[in-house]
Parts: C-alpha cells; sequence; structure tokens
C-alpha cells in the first residue's frame, strides 16, 4: 500500500467545491483541486479491499451519456460509480434517439424529467458540457468535450504526478504531440500552470496553437529542448480523426522528429515519468520500448482514474440543492 | 456572541492513567493479546489506539496490528443535508487481515452511538473478524442506538446542549477532556 501524500490530519483549505458541475479545470481554484486529489487518496484505498464497495451515493443515479467512442473512460466512470454504490445507466450513441434526430438539449430534458443526481457527457462539440449544465438541475460532469476539456484526465494525471514525486509545484512537465486537437492539453495546462508547475509544449508547428504563452506555458518545436531535464513527460495522442488535410508528411516522419524514443529519454532528469492518456500510437508519438519500459506510469494513470473520478463524484453528489452562482 | 463556559473533566494525567487501565483490561478480559488487532476511528480514535498499543507491548511484549478507519463515506447523514459541504473523507489504513481476529475498535466519545454503527458497517466490509469490542475514552449518554462500549475511560453524564471537546497531543498539542457548555442562543 502506497502512502499518502498528505497529512491527514492536516485541516484541508476548502471542504466542498463551489459548483455543481464540474465542467473544466479553468473554473476551479487550486485548493478545490487539492480537495479532489487528497480525496482520490482515501478512494484509492477502497479499490484494494475485498469488498470494493462504499455505501456514500446509494439512492443516487448517475447517468452516462457518451456521443462519442470512448473505453477507458467510460469503464473507469462506470466503476467509480458502483464502487460508491450508485445506480448506473449508461446511454450510448448508437442506441439512442439521437440517430432518429434527436438534439443534444431535448435527449438532455428528457433525462433530467427522470431526476438523476448526474449526468457524465462526452460529446464531440466543445461547449456541450456547458450547455447542459444551463438545462439541467442534475450535476453535469465533462468527461471531454470536442477539443475543449477533459477535467477528470487532468486531475488524474496530477494525482498520478503527485503520487511519485508529493508535488506538483516546480517541476519541469513536457507536452509532446498533437496540441491543438487536444481536450487533455487544455486541462493540463490549466491544471499543473496553476499548481505552479513549469509546462513546456512541444509539436510540429502545424500542431501548435496560436499564442500558447498567453496561457503560461513554454512552446517549442524542439523535442530534445522539451525533454531536458524534464521530470514529467506527457505525450499526447496524434489525433487522425480529427486531421482534415496534411499536417505533417507522414507518421513516420513524425516519429522520427517527435517521436519518445529510449534515445531522447536520456536528455530528461534520471527519475522521469513517461505518461500516456491513452490510446497510444505505438510507433508514432511514442516508441513500444519506452511505453513499457520502466519509466511509464500509463498502467498507474489508468488506475488512478478510478479513485479520482470517484472523489469528483463523491463531492458533487452531496450537498444535493446547490445555490446556483449566477 | 453567546456566552459559554468549559470545565476540563479529564486532565494528562488521568488520560494516561485511563488508558493503562483500559490496556491492562484488555489483557485480562481477552486471556493475552494472541489474535488481538487495534482499529481506530479518525481522527483521534486512531491516536488512542496507537497509544493503547504502546501500552500493551510494555505489559505483554507484544505488537498489536494497529489500523485506522474513516467512516465518512458510512455516515447515515452524508446525503441529508440540503446545503453545506461533505466531510472530508480521509484514507482508511488496515494493513492487515481482520478475519478471526479479534477486534478493538477505539473511539474518542461514545454519544449517540451513529459512528460506532457505521465503524461497524465498515468494518464488516474487510472480512469477518471474531468479535468486535468497543473501546472509548468518553461515554457521554444519550445513545440513539442500542449500542453499549465494552471498555469505556470516563462516564460522563451530559445534557445535549453540552459538548465534550477531546483534545490529544497528537492533533491538539495538549492532552484534555473538556466539557462546555453552550449558552442558549
Amino acid at each position: 500500500m502506497s502512502t499518502p501524500v498528505h497529512n491527514v490530519d492536516r485541516p484541508p483549505a476548502v471542504t466542498s467545491l463551489r459548483s455543481k458541475d464540474l465542467l473544466g479545470i479553468a473554473d476551479l481554484l487550486p485548493e478545490e483541486i487539492t480537495l479532489v486529489l487528497d480525496t482520490a487518496d482515501a478512494m484509492k484505498e477502497i479499490g484494494l479491499r475485498p469488498i470494493k464497495k462504499v455505501p456514500a451515493l446509494r439512492g443516487k443515479t448517475v447517468v452516462n451519456l457518451f456521443f462519442e467512442p470512448s473505453t477507458r473512460t467510460r469503464t473507469s466512470f462506470e466503476i467509480a460509480e458502483k464502487r460508491l454504490s450508485a445506480d448506473t445507466l449508461n446511454i450510448a450513441i448508437a442506441t439512442s434517439s439521437v440517430v432518429k434526430g434527436e438534439t443534444l438539449a431535448d435527449t438532455a430534458m428528457n433525462l433530467e424529467a427522470m431526476n438523476p443526481d448526474i449526468i457524465v457527457l462526452r460529446h464531440s462539440s466543445s461547449g456541450a458540457c456547458h450547455l447542459l449544465s444551463r438545462i439541467c438541475r442534475s450535476g453535469i460532469i465533462n468527461a471531454g468535450d470536442g477539443m475543449h476539456e477533459h477535467p477528470t484526465q487532468a486531475l488524474l494525471d496530477a494525482y498520478t504526478i503527485r503520487e511519485r514525486k508529493k508535488q506538483l509545484r516546480g517541476l519541469k512537465v513536457a507536452i509532446i504531440g498533437d496540441l491543438l486537437h487536444s481536450r487533455v492539453l487544455r486541462s493540463n495546462i490549466h491544471l499543473l500552470t496553476k499548481m505552479g508547475a513549469d509546462v513546456w509544449v512541444c509539436g510540429p508547428p502545424t500542431l501548435m496553437p496560436a499564442d500558447t504563452r498567453r496561457f503560461g506555458v513554454t512552446p517549442t518545436n524542439s523535442v530534445e529542448q522539451a525533454v531536458a531535464s524534464a521530470d514529467v513527460i506527457m505525450l499526447l495522442r496524434i489525433q487522425l480523426e480529427r486531421m482534415e488535410g496534411a499536417y505533417f508528411p507522414s507518421l513516420r516522419e513524425y516519429f522520427d522528429v517527435f517521436g519518445m524514443t529510449e534515445a531522447r529519454l536520456t536528455l530528461a532528469k534520471p527519475d522521469v515519468m513517461i505518461m500516456h492518456p491513452g490510446p497510444m500510437n505505438r510507433g508514432v508519438e511514442i516508441a513500444s520500448e519506452v511505453a513499457d519500459g520502466p519509466y511509464s506510469v500509463i498502467l498507474d494513470q489508468v488506475a488512478n482514474g478510478v479513485a479520482v473520478r470517484m472523489a469528483v463524484l463523491y463531492l458533487l453528489a452531496g450537498g444535493a440543492e446547490h445555490e446556483e452562482a449566477a | 456572541m453567546p456566552e459559554s463556559t468549559s470545565a476540563v473533566v479529564m486532565d494528562a494525567d488521568r488520560i494516561a492513567r485511563t488508558l493503562t487501565r483500559i490496556a491492562h483490561e484488555i489483557v485480562e478480559r481477552n486471556k493475552g493479546v494472541e489474535d488481538l488487532a487495534l482499529v481506530g476511528v479518525r481522527t483521534r480514535g486512531v491516536h488512542i489506539a496507537r497509544r493503547l498499543a504502546r501500552t500493551l507491548r510494555e505489559i505483554t511484549q507484544h505488537d498489536i496490528p494497529t489500523g485506522a478507519l474513516d467512516i465518512t463515506l458510512y455516515r447515515d447523514d452524508l446525503m441529508r443535508h440540503t446545503v453545506g459541504p461533505q466531510p472530508v473523507v480521509r484514507r482508511t489504513e488496515i494493513p492487515f487481515s481482520i478475519d478471526d481476529r479479534k477486534i478493538l475498535l477505539v473511539d474518542d466519545v461514545l454519544y449517540t452511538g451513529r459512528t460506532t454503527r457505521a465503524a461497524l458497517d465498515a468494518l464488516i466490509d474487510f472480512g469477518r473478524p471474531k468479535a468486535i469490542q468497543l473501546i472509548v475514552l468518553v461515554d457521554r449518554g444519550h445513545r440513539e442506538l442500542p449500542i453499549k462500549a465494552d471498555y469505556v475511560g470516563k462516564n460522563l453524564p451530559t445534557s445535549p446542549e453540552e459538548s465534550v471537546q477531546v483534545r490529544l497531543q497528537e492533533t491538539d498539542g495538549q492532552d484534555e477532556v473538556v466539557l462546555q457548555q453552550e449558552a442558549a442562543v
């Protein structure tokens, strides 16, 4: 059993989240991020018990509404919900009325009429969760909206880093890959800069968003510069399905210039962590030897995802009638 | 500002002597300490459990496995408040099997019995102990559930308007039990 990284007797700076929803990291205070991570630390232990279930959300209903394919995130949310004893309902796009032409708002209002406590939403449009949060009384958890945010991914990444490095402040984190299309990048930039990390972003110029310095990160096109003395290297998937047009000559060339290889890894700190939100393209953004190597914490990320999602569900499902902050 | 009065009902010496006495009672009642384990209820029950483990080692030369239990996720009032924050969840650490052991459950104050009920439910999720015995530093009465302590440091008659504060070196910098009389608002 790993030791908790925070002092259990220390009173937390805040004891609840201000909103009924988790739409993005941009809306969270650093104290709220710390509360989620501390709560996740308690939740992680539940997954190690012989009976992996606590009664905290007994009688609460959680709807998982997924308009985009997802295995990892949907499974992770579902396990988290079941470990907290919530009743869960999965709605996948192919089986819903959406194929008959219903709009997102109509789907949401129909679900809302059945009075769920929380809706976990994944959608290909940026801002879909904000739309739902305005319509619904239920708490909304963003499980990825378009190219906007994927807050629980950033929280589980932060949890995984904190578990190894004890804190986020002062760490050099290099994020390398398809920066343009990545909601994981956006959420991670918000989170890591709020918590005081030194964030570098790296990718081909065609996949680099404009004006990244505005977010307090250092952009570079040199992977060697990004990796130099890094504490954490986070690789992002090349999202071919979101690319219309040619962003780079070939996957092979991308790997040659930006792929994470054992040779490039030697430039980083000796105790560097290699992270990837999955699903991985082996031989494109990451070499297989690195993905399966001793520095990789990719499977820890998956395991920690359940604990972090349990924490978010617990913190949002409590105090049912939140005062609406306009 | 409502006025409140407070009286120290146990000082540091009294607490130390009481815990030593309870440790001897544990050995006597269980005819040894072979299959015992201590589990403290967070936060102060954990510190009391650790102190009992130290005393038991001095008496018997045996190390008693000691764990910490957070009962927040088992509370019966968890989802009942309409507004206000959720209680903060802390980590439960029981690094041993509770199967077929006698578990000594340790809390600072026994009041309505609802915390103990939650702790019993939480413990049962870890296995099937041979028995569970309840140790409290202070029993202040006013039970709302059929629960009774096996070892009591001090029986303290109170009114529901009063509050009992257990302060320990580990969390509060000093050892004392204080009875506070809250003035009517």
